[in-house]
Protein backbone atom coordinates (compact mmCIF):
# COMPACT_ATOMS: atom_id res chain seq x y z
CA UNK A 1 0.00 0.00 0.00
CA UNK A 2 1.59 3.50 -0.51
CA UNK A 3 2.03 6.24 2.02
CA UNK A 4 0.34 8.84 -0.45
CA UNK A 5 -3.33 9.11 -1.46
CA UNK A 6 -2.61 12.16 -3.78
CA UNK A 7 -0.65 14.64 -6.02
CA UNK A 8 -0.75 18.53 -6.40
CA UNK A 9 1.62 20.30 -9.18
CA UNK A 10 1.99 24.31 -9.87
CA UNK A 11 3.91 25.66 -12.46
CA UNK A 12 3.18 28.54 -14.96
CA UNK A 13 5.83 30.09 -17.57
CA UNK A 14 7.52 26.97 -19.27
CA UNK A 15 5.70 24.52 -17.44
CA UNK A 16 3.23 23.36 -20.20
CA UNK A 17 5.99 20.74 -21.97
CA UNK A 18 6.65 19.14 -18.36
CA UNK A 19 2.95 18.58 -17.44
CA UNK A 20 2.70 17.07 -21.10
CA UNK A 21 5.46 14.87 -20.13
CA UNK A 22 3.98 14.22 -16.36
CA UNK A 23 0.70 13.39 -17.84
CA UNK A 24 2.30 11.27 -20.79
CA UNK A 25 4.07 9.13 -18.37
CA UNK A 26 1.21 8.30 -15.39
CA UNK A 27 -0.51 4.83 -16.42
CA UNK A 28 -4.27 4.77 -16.80
CA UNK A 29 -4.95 3.09 -13.58
CA UNK A 30 -2.78 5.92 -11.74
CA UNK A 31 -4.14 5.09 -8.05
CA UNK A 32 -4.27 8.80 -6.98
CA UNK A 33 -6.05 12.15 -8.08
CA UNK A 34 -3.22 14.75 -9.27
CA UNK A 35 -4.66 18.68 -9.43
CA UNK A 36 -2.92 20.76 -11.75
CA UNK A 37 -2.73 24.73 -10.24
CA UNK A 38 -1.20 26.64 -13.68
CA UNK A 39 -1.26 29.80 -14.27
CA UNK A 40 -2.83 30.35 -17.82
CA UNK A 41 -4.21 33.00 -19.47
CA UNK A 42 -7.43 34.53 -18.12
CA UNK A 43 -10.60 34.28 -20.38
CA UNK A 44 -9.12 31.85 -22.67
CA UNK A 45 -11.71 29.37 -21.25
CA UNK A 46 -11.51 26.44 -23.82
CA UNK A 47 -8.78 25.04 -25.53
CA UNK A 48 -6.18 24.20 -22.15
CA UNK A 49 -7.89 21.19 -20.89
CA UNK A 50 -7.47 19.33 -25.16
CA UNK A 51 -3.82 20.31 -25.48
CA UNK A 52 -3.06 18.32 -22.43
CA UNK A 53 -5.26 15.69 -22.89
CA UNK A 54 -3.57 14.95 -26.23
CA UNK A 55 -0.46 12.76 -25.23
CA UNK A 56 -2.07 12.51 -21.57
CA UNK A 57 -2.18 8.66 -19.91
CA UNK A 58 -5.49 9.81 -17.85
CA UNK A 59 -8.34 12.33 -18.40
CA UNK A 60 -7.96 15.43 -17.83
CA UNK A 61 -10.46 17.52 -16.58
CA UNK A 62 -11.54 21.21 -15.49
CA UNK A 63 -14.06 19.85 -12.71
CA UNK A 64 -16.97 21.91 -12.05
CA UNK A 65 -17.97 22.96 -8.60
CA UNK A 66 -18.83 20.46 -5.77
CA UNK A 67 -17.34 17.55 -8.42
CA UNK A 68 -16.31 13.96 -6.68
CA UNK A 69 -12.76 13.73 -6.61
CA UNK A 70 -11.70 10.41 -8.31
CA UNK A 71 -8.54 8.63 -8.48
CA UNK A 72 -6.90 8.15 -12.08
CA UNK A 73 -8.04 11.30 -13.12
CA UNK A 74 -5.77 14.70 -13.66
CA UNK A 75 -7.98 17.88 -12.76
CA UNK A 76 -7.42 21.62 -14.04
CA UNK A 77 -8.10 24.29 -12.50
CA UNK A 78 -10.50 26.09 -14.62
CA UNK A 79 -9.70 29.65 -15.86
CA UNK A 80 -10.66 32.72 -13.46
CA UNK A 81 -11.77 30.68 -10.33
CA UNK A 82 -9.37 29.43 -7.61
CA UNK A 83 -9.10 25.63 -7.06
CA UNK A 84 -9.80 24.39 -3.58
CA UNK A 85 -10.01 20.47 -1.88
CA UNK A 86 -13.03 20.01 0.31
CA UNK A 87 -12.85 18.21 3.28
CA UNK A 88 -15.37 15.09 1.33
CA UNK A 89 -13.55 14.77 -1.74
CA UNK A 90 -15.41 17.40 -3.19
CA UNK A 91 -13.48 20.39 -5.25
CA UNK A 92 -15.25 24.15 -4.44
CA UNK A 93 -13.95 27.02 -6.21
CA UNK A 94 -13.69 30.52 -5.76
CA UNK A 95 -13.71 34.04 -7.11
CA UNK A 96 -11.23 35.22 -4.20
CA UNK A 97 -8.93 38.18 -5.12
CA UNK A 98 -5.58 36.99 -7.08
CA UNK A 99 -2.66 35.72 -4.98
CA UNK A 100 0.46 36.85 -6.63
CA UNK A 101 -1.17 37.99 -9.62
CA UNK A 102 -2.77 34.61 -10.51
CA UNK A 103 -6.39 32.99 -10.34
CA UNK A 104 -5.75 30.39 -10.27
CA UNK A 105 -3.48 30.25 -7.29
CA UNK A 106 -1.06 27.39 -6.90
CA UNK A 107 -0.64 28.72 -3.13
CA UNK A 108 -4.26 27.51 -2.14
CA UNK A 109 -4.88 24.78 -3.91
CA UNK A 110 -2.09 23.23 -2.61
CA UNK A 111 -2.82 25.15 1.08
CA UNK A 112 -6.70 23.01 1.03
CA UNK A 113 -5.09 19.81 -0.44
CA UNK A 114 -3.01 19.56 2.49
CA UNK A 115 -5.60 20.41 4.76
CA UNK A 116 -7.50 17.76 3.48
CA UNK A 117 -5.07 14.83 2.68
CA UNK A 118 -2.25 16.24 5.06
CA UNK A 119 0.73 13.41 5.36
CA UNK A 120 -0.62 11.90 2.40
CA UNK A 121 -0.08 14.34 -0.16
CA UNK A 122 3.03 14.78 -2.69
CA UNK A 123 3.24 18.41 -3.83
CA UNK A 124 5.43 19.36 -6.78
CA UNK A 125 6.33 23.04 -7.61
CA UNK A 126 7.85 22.91 -11.37
CA UNK A 127 9.04 26.22 -13.89
CA UNK A 128 7.42 29.46 -13.09
CA UNK A 129 7.76 32.88 -13.43
CA UNK A 130 6.57 33.78 -9.74
CA UNK A 131 6.52 32.80 -6.16
CA UNK A 132 3.56 31.08 -6.05
CA UNK A 133 3.17 28.12 -4.79
CA UNK A 134 6.00 29.12 -2.51
CA UNK A 135 3.50 29.03 0.17
CA UNK A 136 1.81 26.38 -0.71
CA UNK A 137 4.48 24.01 -0.56
CA UNK A 138 5.46 25.14 2.62
CA UNK A 139 1.91 23.80 4.18
CA UNK A 140 2.38 20.51 2.59
CA UNK A 141 5.74 20.05 4.08
CA UNK A 142 4.15 21.26 7.05
CA UNK A 143 1.59 18.88 7.49
CA UNK A 144 3.82 16.30 6.59
CA UNK A 145 3.69 15.51 2.76
CA UNK A 146 6.39 14.46 0.67
CA UNK A 147 7.99 17.83 -1.14
CA UNK A 148 9.56 18.21 -4.26
CA UNK A 149 10.97 20.83 -6.53
CA UNK A 150 12.06 20.84 -9.74
CA UNK A 151 16.11 21.36 -10.33
CA UNK A 152 16.10 25.24 -11.12
CA UNK A 153 19.09 24.70 -13.30
CA UNK A 154 16.69 22.64 -15.37
CA UNK A 155 13.53 25.24 -15.15
CA UNK A 156 13.00 27.07 -18.24
CA UNK A 157 12.32 30.07 -15.58
CA UNK A 158 13.84 29.02 -12.12
CA UNK A 159 11.58 31.89 -10.10
CA UNK A 160 9.01 29.52 -8.89
CA UNK A 161 11.22 26.26 -8.14
CA UNK A 162 13.70 28.56 -6.69
CA UNK A 163 10.59 30.46 -4.16
CA UNK A 164 9.61 27.09 -3.40
CA UNK A 165 13.18 26.08 -1.93
CA UNK A 166 13.53 28.98 -0.51
CA UNK A 167 10.16 28.28 1.52
CA UNK A 168 10.63 25.09 3.38
CA UNK A 169 13.24 22.03 3.38
CA UNK A 170 11.89 20.39 -0.07
CA UNK A 171 12.06 16.70 0.07
CA UNK A 172 13.73 16.54 -3.60
CA UNK A 173 14.94 18.85 -5.86
CA UNK A 174 14.65 16.58 -9.32
CA UNK A 175 15.02 16.82 -13.21
CA UNK A 176 11.77 16.26 -14.91
CA UNK A 177 12.48 12.68 -15.80
CA UNK A 178 13.20 11.79 -12.38
CA UNK A 179 10.35 13.73 -10.87
CA UNK A 180 8.00 11.51 -13.13
CA UNK A 181 10.01 8.49 -11.91
CA UNK A 182 9.09 9.32 -8.33
CA UNK A 183 5.78 9.80 -8.93
CA UNK A 184 5.36 6.55 -10.01
CA UNK A 185 7.32 5.20 -7.70
CA UNK A 186 5.18 6.72 -4.74
CA UNK A 187 2.10 5.18 -6.35
CA UNK A 188 3.59 1.56 -5.81
CA UNK B 1 3.09 31.93 9.26
CA UNK B 2 -0.65 32.36 9.43
CA UNK B 3 -2.84 31.18 12.77
CA UNK B 4 -4.07 27.36 12.50
CA UNK B 5 -7.93 27.38 12.54
CA UNK B 6 -9.52 24.23 13.83
CA UNK B 7 -12.75 23.20 13.03
CA UNK B 8 -13.62 23.33 16.32
CA UNK B 9 -13.67 27.66 16.37
CA UNK B 10 -15.37 27.36 12.82
CA UNK B 11 -18.72 26.02 14.39
CA UNK B 12 -18.21 28.28 17.86
CA UNK B 13 -17.75 31.50 15.22
CA UNK B 14 -20.74 29.79 12.96
CA UNK B 15 -22.72 29.04 16.39
CA UNK B 16 -22.62 32.75 17.79
CA UNK B 17 -23.32 34.39 14.58
CA UNK B 18 -26.17 32.14 14.32
CA UNK B 19 -27.22 32.89 18.28
CA UNK B 20 -26.85 36.91 17.81
CA UNK B 21 -27.36 38.26 14.58
CA UNK B 22 -30.01 35.09 12.76
CA UNK B 23 -27.04 34.40 9.59
CA UNK B 24 -26.56 31.31 9.09
CA UNK B 25 -22.72 30.72 7.55
CA UNK B 26 -23.06 26.77 8.59
CA UNK B 27 -23.65 25.73 5.19
CA UNK B 28 -21.39 27.37 3.14
CA UNK B 29 -18.15 25.45 1.92
CA UNK B 30 -15.57 24.75 4.41
CA UNK B 31 -12.58 25.68 2.40
CA UNK B 32 -13.02 28.66 1.17
CA UNK B 33 -14.68 30.00 4.51
CA UNK B 34 -11.72 28.91 6.50
CA UNK B 35 -9.61 31.24 3.72
CA UNK B 36 -11.59 33.91 4.32
CA UNK B 37 -11.54 33.90 8.27
CA UNK B 38 -7.75 33.78 7.76
CA UNK B 39 -7.61 36.54 5.81
CA UNK B 40 -9.75 38.81 8.60
CA UNK B 41 -7.78 37.54 11.11
CA UNK B 42 -4.71 38.99 8.86
CA UNK B 43 -6.63 42.16 8.03
CA UNK B 44 -7.46 42.55 11.90
CA UNK B 45 -4.55 41.39 13.69
CA UNK B 46 -6.09 39.06 15.97
CA UNK B 47 -4.25 36.70 17.93
CA UNK B 48 -6.80 33.87 18.04
CA UNK B 49 -10.04 32.94 16.65
CA UNK B 50 -11.43 33.67 20.10
CA UNK B 51 -10.42 36.86 19.99
CA UNK B 52 -12.58 36.82 16.81
CA UNK B 53 -15.18 35.24 18.03
CA UNK B 54 -15.76 37.90 21.14
CA UNK B 55 -15.19 40.79 19.15
CA UNK B 56 -18.20 39.72 16.18
CA UNK B 57 -20.13 38.61 19.64
CA UNK B 58 -19.90 41.73 21.60
CA UNK B 59 -19.46 44.67 18.02
CA UNK B 60 -22.10 44.81 15.36
CA UNK B 61 -20.79 47.31 13.57
CA UNK B 62 -17.75 44.87 13.90
CA UNK B 63 -19.75 42.08 12.59
CA UNK B 64 -20.95 44.04 9.72
CA UNK B 65 -17.64 44.38 8.59
CA UNK B 66 -17.26 40.73 8.94
CA UNK B 67 -19.84 39.51 6.84
CA UNK B 68 -18.76 42.13 4.34
CA UNK B 69 -15.28 40.77 4.18
CA UNK B 70 -16.65 37.06 4.31
CA UNK B 71 -18.29 37.27 1.52
CA UNK B 72 -16.24 37.58 -2.37
CA UNK B 73 -17.92 40.14 -3.90
CA UNK B 74 -15.58 40.02 -7.30
CA UNK B 75 -17.49 40.17 -10.55
CA UNK B 76 -16.78 41.72 -14.13
CA UNK B 77 -20.33 42.73 -16.98
CA UNK B 78 -21.05 40.47 -19.04
CA UNK B 79 -18.12 37.72 -17.30
CA UNK B 80 -18.49 34.97 -19.69
CA UNK B 81 -19.28 35.94 -22.38
CA UNK B 82 -20.07 33.19 -23.99
CA UNK B 83 -23.14 33.05 -21.48
CA UNK B 84 -24.04 36.19 -22.56
CA UNK B 85 -24.34 35.85 -26.15
CA UNK B 86 -26.58 32.50 -25.69
CA UNK B 87 -28.63 34.06 -23.44
CA UNK B 88 -29.50 36.64 -26.49
CA UNK B 89 -29.48 34.49 -29.08
CA UNK B 90 -31.62 31.84 -27.44
CA UNK B 91 -33.25 32.90 -24.07
CA UNK B 92 -34.34 36.72 -25.32
CA UNK B 93 -36.38 35.32 -28.21
CA UNK B 94 -38.33 33.32 -25.73
CA UNK B 95 -38.74 36.12 -23.49
CA UNK B 96 -39.99 37.69 -26.56
CA UNK B 97 -43.21 36.25 -26.55
CA UNK B 98 -44.30 37.02 -22.49
CA UNK B 99 -45.79 40.03 -22.34
CA UNK B 100 -43.92 41.62 -19.19
CA UNK B 101 -40.70 40.13 -17.97
CA UNK B 102 -39.23 39.67 -14.36
CA UNK B 103 -35.50 38.76 -13.85
CA UNK B 104 -33.77 38.12 -10.60
CA UNK B 105 -30.29 38.71 -9.87
CA UNK B 106 -30.10 36.63 -6.60
CA UNK B 107 -26.64 37.87 -5.43
CA UNK B 108 -25.67 40.95 -7.54
CA UNK B 109 -22.62 42.03 -5.75
CA UNK B 110 -21.79 45.10 -6.80
CA UNK B 111 -24.41 45.29 -9.97
CA UNK B 112 -21.89 44.58 -12.90
CA UNK B 113 -24.50 41.33 -13.70
CA UNK B 114 -27.56 44.10 -13.36
CA UNK B 115 -26.17 46.48 -16.01
CA UNK B 116 -25.24 44.01 -18.17
CA UNK B 117 -28.80 42.39 -18.11
CA UNK B 118 -30.35 45.71 -18.64
CA UNK B 119 -27.64 46.57 -21.53
CA UNK B 120 -29.07 43.07 -23.25
CA UNK B 121 -32.43 43.80 -23.16
CA UNK B 122 -32.06 47.22 -24.03
CA UNK B 123 -30.59 46.18 -27.45
CA UNK B 124 -33.04 43.11 -27.61
CA UNK B 125 -35.47 46.39 -27.04
CA UNK B 126 -37.35 44.30 -24.56
CA UNK B 127 -36.22 46.35 -21.48
CA UNK B 128 -39.30 48.77 -21.10
CA UNK B 129 -41.29 45.78 -20.24
CA UNK B 130 -38.60 44.17 -17.83
CA UNK B 131 -38.56 44.50 -14.42
CA UNK B 132 -35.32 43.31 -12.22
CA UNK B 133 -34.83 42.63 -8.83
CA UNK B 134 -31.39 42.99 -7.78
CA UNK B 135 -30.58 41.08 -4.58
CA UNK B 136 -27.21 40.47 -2.16
CA UNK B 137 -26.39 39.83 1.72
CA UNK B 138 -24.42 42.89 1.27
CA UNK B 139 -25.18 46.47 1.56
CA UNK B 140 -22.45 47.77 0.70
CA UNK B 141 -21.92 46.39 -2.89
CA UNK B 142 -25.93 47.31 -3.04
CA UNK B 143 -25.09 50.45 -2.59
CA UNK B 144 -22.63 50.62 -5.63
CA UNK B 145 -24.44 48.96 -7.87
CA UNK B 146 -27.36 51.64 -7.29
CA UNK B 147 -24.78 54.43 -7.94
CA UNK B 148 -23.24 52.91 -10.65
CA UNK B 149 -20.58 54.22 -10.71
CA UNK B 150 -17.51 51.89 -11.23
CA UNK B 151 -13.41 52.24 -11.40
CA UNK B 152 -12.02 53.46 -15.07
CA UNK B 153 -9.31 51.26 -14.56
CA UNK B 154 -12.12 48.12 -14.83
CA UNK B 155 -13.68 49.26 -18.16
CA UNK B 156 -11.20 47.74 -20.66
CA UNK B 157 -11.98 44.46 -19.54
CA UNK B 158 -16.35 45.06 -19.40
CA UNK B 159 -15.94 46.55 -22.74
CA UNK B 160 -13.90 43.23 -23.97
CA UNK B 161 -16.44 40.68 -22.61
CA UNK B 162 -19.46 42.90 -24.14
CA UNK B 163 -17.97 42.88 -27.59
CA UNK B 164 -17.24 39.13 -27.55
CA UNK B 165 -20.46 39.00 -26.02
CA UNK B 166 -22.44 39.92 -29.57
CA UNK B 167 -23.23 43.43 -27.89
CA UNK B 168 -24.42 45.86 -30.80
CA UNK B 169 -22.98 48.97 -29.79
CA UNK B 170 -19.95 49.64 -27.97
CA UNK B 171 -19.79 49.30 -23.95
CA UNK B 172 -18.69 53.31 -24.09
CA UNK B 173 -22.17 54.17 -25.34
CA UNK B 174 -23.22 53.20 -21.60
CA UNK B 175 -21.50 55.40 -18.97
CA UNK B 176 -20.04 59.09 -19.10
CA UNK B 177 -16.43 59.14 -17.77
CA UNK B 178 -15.04 61.82 -15.29
CA UNK B 179 -12.07 61.20 -13.27
CA UNK B 180 -10.92 57.77 -12.66
CA UNK B 181 -14.55 56.79 -12.66
CA UNK B 182 -17.22 55.55 -14.92
CA UNK B 183 -20.79 56.22 -14.25
CA UNK B 184 -23.40 54.06 -15.92
CA UNK B 185 -26.60 55.62 -17.54
CA UNK B 186 -28.84 54.98 -14.49
CA UNK B 187 -31.66 54.91 -17.18
CA UNK B 188 -30.66 51.37 -17.69
CA UNK B 189 -31.99 50.67 -13.98
CA UNK B 190 -34.94 52.64 -13.76
CA UNK B 191 -37.07 49.39 -13.79
CA UNK B 192 -34.54 47.80 -11.32
CA UNK B 193 -35.49 46.93 -7.53
CA UNK B 194 -32.42 46.70 -5.02
CA UNK B 195 -32.69 44.70 -1.78
CA UNK B 196 -30.78 42.69 0.72
CA UNK B 197 -31.58 39.57 0.68
CA UNK B 198 -30.46 36.30 2.27
CA UNK B 199 -30.23 33.22 -0.23
CA UNK B 200 -30.23 31.18 3.09
CA UNK B 201 -33.09 31.89 5.19
CA UNK B 202 -34.75 34.40 2.98
CA UNK B 203 -38.21 33.86 2.24
CA UNK B 204 -39.30 35.22 -1.36
CA UNK B 205 -43.12 35.75 -2.61
CA UNK B 206 -42.54 36.66 -6.11
CA UNK B 207 -42.38 34.94 -9.42
CA UNK B 208 -39.78 35.71 -11.97
CA UNK B 209 -39.68 34.17 -15.58
CA UNK B 210 -35.17 34.29 -15.21
CA UNK B 211 -33.19 33.77 -12.37
CA UNK B 212 -29.36 34.72 -11.84
CA UNK B 213 -27.77 32.70 -9.34
CA UNK B 214 -23.92 32.79 -10.53
CA UNK B 215 -20.73 32.15 -8.98
CA UNK B 216 -22.88 32.78 -5.20
CA UNK B 217 -22.77 28.56 -5.02
CA UNK B 218 -19.73 27.74 -5.27
CA UNK B 219 -19.25 29.27 -2.09
CA UNK B 220 -22.02 26.92 -0.16
CA UNK B 221 -21.88 23.13 0.38
CA UNK B 222 -23.78 21.03 -1.57
CA UNK B 223 -26.70 20.48 1.44
CA UNK B 224 -27.31 24.54 0.85
CA UNK B 225 -27.14 23.96 -2.60
CA UNK B 226 -29.98 21.77 -2.70
CA UNK B 227 -32.00 23.89 -0.79
CA UNK B 228 -31.73 27.11 -2.40
CA UNK B 229 -32.18 25.10 -6.22
CA UNK B 230 -35.45 24.28 -4.36
CA UNK B 231 -36.61 27.60 -3.47
CA UNK B 232 -35.70 28.86 -6.43
CA UNK B 233 -38.27 25.95 -7.97
CA UNK B 234 -40.84 27.58 -5.87
CA UNK B 235 -40.62 31.32 -7.34
CA UNK B 236 -40.95 30.40 -10.82
CA UNK B 237 -43.38 29.09 -13.45
CA UNK B 238 -42.75 26.61 -15.79
CA UNK B 239 -40.83 27.27 -18.87
CA UNK B 240 -38.61 30.12 -16.41
CA UNK B 241 -34.99 30.18 -16.77
CA UNK B 242 -32.38 29.69 -14.48
CA UNK B 243 -28.53 30.07 -15.31
CA UNK B 244 -25.68 29.70 -12.84
CA UNK B 245 -21.84 30.14 -12.98
CA UNK B 246 -20.11 28.49 -15.51
CA UNK B 247 -18.41 26.36 -13.46
CA UNK B 248 -21.57 25.46 -11.53
CA UNK B 249 -24.00 22.99 -11.67
CA UNK B 250 -27.04 21.93 -10.77
CA UNK B 251 -27.16 18.21 -11.73
CA UNK B 252 -25.58 16.96 -8.11
CA UNK B 253 -28.66 18.41 -6.39
CA UNK B 254 -32.18 16.32 -5.59
CA UNK B 255 -34.61 19.44 -7.14
CA UNK B 256 -31.92 18.70 -10.56
CA UNK B 257 -35.10 16.62 -11.83
CA UNK B 258 -37.69 19.66 -12.14
CA UNK B 259 -35.23 21.48 -14.46
CA UNK B 260 -33.91 20.72 -17.86
CA UNK B 261 -30.78 21.89 -19.28
CA UNK B 262 -31.20 24.17 -21.88
CA UNK B 263 -27.47 24.88 -22.47
CA UNK B 264 -25.12 22.51 -20.78
CA UNK B 265 -21.98 24.73 -22.14
CA UNK B 266 -23.14 27.90 -20.34
CA UNK B 267 -25.58 26.55 -17.60
CA UNK B 268 -29.10 27.26 -18.60
CA UNK B 269 -32.06 25.34 -17.12
CA UNK B 270 -35.61 26.11 -17.56
CA UNK B 271 -38.01 24.69 -14.95
CA UNK B 272 -40.32 22.22 -16.18
C1 LIG C 1 -18.63 36.41 -6.44
S1 LIG C 1 -20.07 37.41 -6.23
C2 LIG C 1 -20.99 36.99 -7.69
C3 LIG C 1 -21.48 38.22 -8.42
C4 LIG C 1 -22.14 37.96 -9.77
N1 LIG C 1 -23.34 37.15 -9.64
C5 LIG C 1 -21.16 37.31 -10.75
O1 LIG C 1 -21.30 36.14 -11.09
O2 LIG C 1 -20.22 38.00 -11.16
C6 LIG C 1 -20.90 36.54 -4.90
C7 LIG C 1 -21.94 37.39 -4.16
O3 LIG C 1 -22.75 36.53 -3.36
C8 LIG C 1 -23.14 37.26 -2.21
N2 LIG C 1 -23.62 36.34 -1.15
C9 LIG C 1 -22.88 35.52 -0.36
N3 LIG C 1 -23.69 34.88 0.52
C10 LIG C 1 -24.96 35.27 0.23
C11 LIG C 1 -26.22 34.95 0.79
N4 LIG C 1 -26.34 34.11 1.81
N5 LIG C 1 -27.32 35.54 0.26
C12 LIG C 1 -27.22 36.42 -0.77
N6 LIG C 1 -26.03 36.76 -1.34
C13 LIG C 1 -24.93 36.20 -0.83
C14 LIG C 1 -21.90 38.02 -1.85
O4 LIG C 1 -22.18 39.13 -1.02
C15 LIG C 1 -21.35 38.40 -3.23
O5 LIG C 1 -21.73 39.70 -3.60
Amino acid sequence: MSNYKAIVIGGSAGSFPLITKILASLPKNYPFPVFLALHRLKHVRTGFVEALSIKSGIPVIEPNDKQQIKPGIAYLAPSNYHMYIEPGNTFSLSTEEMVKFSRPAIDLTFETASNVYRDKLVGVIVSGANTDGANGIAFVKKRGGLTIAQDPQEATISTMPDGAIKATQIDHILKIDDIVKKLIEVAN
Amino acid sequence: MEIEIDIQDIRKLVNTVKAKYAFDFGEYALSSFKRRLVRILDLYKFKDMNELINKVNFDKVFYENFLKEITVNTTEMFRDPSMWKKFRETVVPELAKLSSIRIWHSACSSGEEVYSMAILMKEAGLLEKTKFLASDINEDVIATARSGKYPLRNMPLHSDNYDKSGGTKKLTDYYKTNGDYAYMDLSLIHTTVFKKFDLVLGKQEQKFDVILCRNVLIYFNLPLQDKIIEMFSGTVDTGAFLVVGSKESIAWCKSATKYSTFSFEEKIYRKL
